[in-house]
């Protein structure tokens, strides 16, 4: 195989790949958010109800959510998966387990907010939503950049995990490249993709950190 | 007009009794200093006449309108509306300053008169900008909060309760968090409010600045209030507590 055509093949990949990666990320952060009120929610059925699904979310492999997520309707209530619906599993399986994670990341930073800033607004006349929308969230996002950084490294990687699924996303090209021509290179095209994509990662959410730099 | 009335005030966190049926007022362009030692309730007072502690008995009055009172063992509040209008009454100024550190200073006092107060923002721009100058920060507009002093802080933080022209001040031990020379500065500022004859409760360790600016004494021990009256008549009492709080100062 030319090593342009597998080069080509790998990209399309890619762009799967990255598709995955975009849509988890846009749905996530904020299932994420609300995922995190309802784990610090004062009725404690609901936030027992949330502390459990966080728990089985972390507890589990992505791999299997996601098989579950997409033979789930078929097995339980004989539902057609075809078509579209293997994409679908997988963002869904994809955001519902990141938003698990995000939502920790989001107590972490919620609950290290000192109790001055909410009396300070209190006092000047902020309602509960201004409150969180102007001066916590701002606070909390800058202090909570280096956790989400970590996990948006994670889910580079993680979207390999979508072969699981036969999704045709980067890996899954790789692997198949890899069995028909008997040749390790698809792999070391892959890795070297990968790496790259979370070089560029790293390069944007340190830009985004910097701009947030100018307090403290 | 009395335009604070806290009357028959109690407030207990867990079994631990804080205030114990205190009664106070404050009459317009009066300064009323709370002295008393550690733990005595002086703070707790001030939080619930803020609202940000729940009272536990009593009611609070200002203008002659219930912000809080008793319904069976719950504290109670207006609706929102009145409520947020009774808000606008009170100005406080913290010990730990809580600025808003994302926001310039610029925009921590002004933030709240234009997007919380709705008010014109060309005017509340100009009266920000003389406001702090009148704090000596006239240069400091576009800095962070983490780029001053503890000192230009807590004057900022004046400057933005002030911003939101309230009748009454509250101070919450505003230079405890201070070193000698910067607590001299902000002491300076509320001397020049002073002047200005707007209404203020001051709880502070600073003797002698309570002293020579108050009205109004209140000196409290143990969640009650020992001793109430002109500076003059607090600081010479021959009352036993006073006596004893005031001599630990001395030696210090």
């Amino acid at each position: 195989m030319e090593f342009s055509v597998m080069l080509g093949q790998l990209a399309e990949g890619m762009v799967k790949s990255i598709g995955i990666f975009a849509l988890t990320l846009l749905f996530s952060l904020p299932l994420g958010l609300l995922v995190s009120f309802g784990r610090m929610a004062k009725n404690r059925v609901i936030s027992t109800v949330f502390k459990i699904y966080i728990s089985i979310m972390r507890g589990t492999p992505l791999m299997l959510q996601l098989l579950v997520v997409f033979y789930g309707p078929f097995y339980l209530f004989g539902a057609n998966i075809g078509g579209m619906y293997r994409f679908i599993a997988i963002i869904l399986g994809f955001s519902l387990n990141y938003a698990a994670y995000f939502a920790e990341i989001y107590r972490s930073g919620i609950e290290s907010m000192p109790r001055g800033q909410y009396e300070a607004a209190k006092v000047l006349g902020y309602n509960g939503r201004q409150t969180f929308l102007k001066i916590i969230l701002p606070q909390v996002i800058k202090r909570i950049l280096p956790a989400v950084t970590n996990e948006v490294i994670t889910l580079v990687k993680d979207t390999s995990l979508a072969f699981a699924l036969a999704y045709m996303e980067m890996f899954t090209v790789a692997k198949q490249i890899a069995a028909a021509n008997t040749t390790f290179m698809p792999f070391v095209v892959a890795g070297v993709f990968y790496y790259v994509f979370n070089l560029l990662v790293a390069v944007v959410m340190e830009a985004i950190e910097k701009k947030l730099n100018y307090y403290h | 007009m009395n335009l604070l009335e806290m009357n028959h005030i109690r407030k207990t966190f867990d079994d631990l009794e804080v205030i114990k049926d205190i009664s106070l007022s404050v009459k317009e362009g009066e300064i009323l200093s709370i002295i008393g030692p550690s733990g005595s309730g002086k703070s707790t007072l001030l939080r619930c006449a803020t609202m940000l502690e729940e009272i536990d008995g009593g009611e609070i009055l200002y203008m002659g309108e219930r912000a809080a009172w008793m319904e069976g063992k719950k504290a109670c509040h207006p609706g929102k509306a009145q409520m947020k209008r009774l808000q606008e009454y009170f100005g406080l100024v913290f010990q730990s300053f809580n600025l808003f550190p994302h926001y310039s200073v610029m925009k921590n006092l002004t933030d709240a008169p234009i997007n919380i107060q709705k008010r014109n923002k060309e005017e509340v721009y100009r009266e920000a900008r003389e406001l702090l100058a009148k704090m000596g920060l006239e240069d400091k507009e576009d800095a962070y909060p983490c780029q001053l002093s503890g000192g230009q802080c807590q004057r900022v933080a004046i400057a933005r309760a002030l911003a939101l022209n309230p009748k009454i001040m509250f101070f919450d031990e505003p230079t405890s968090a201070l070193d000698p020379e910067l607590t001299g500065e902000v002491l300076k500022v509320i001397r020049s409010l002073a002047d200005l004859h707007i209404t203020m409760v001051i709880v502070t360790h600073e003797m002698s600045f309570a002293r020579e600016i108050s009205d109004r004494v209140i000196f409290m021990d143990k969640g009650v209030v020992a001793l109430e009256g002109t500076p003059e008549e607090v600081f010479t009492s021959s009352h036993n507590r006073m006596q004893e709080f005031l001599g630990k100062f001395r030696q210090h």
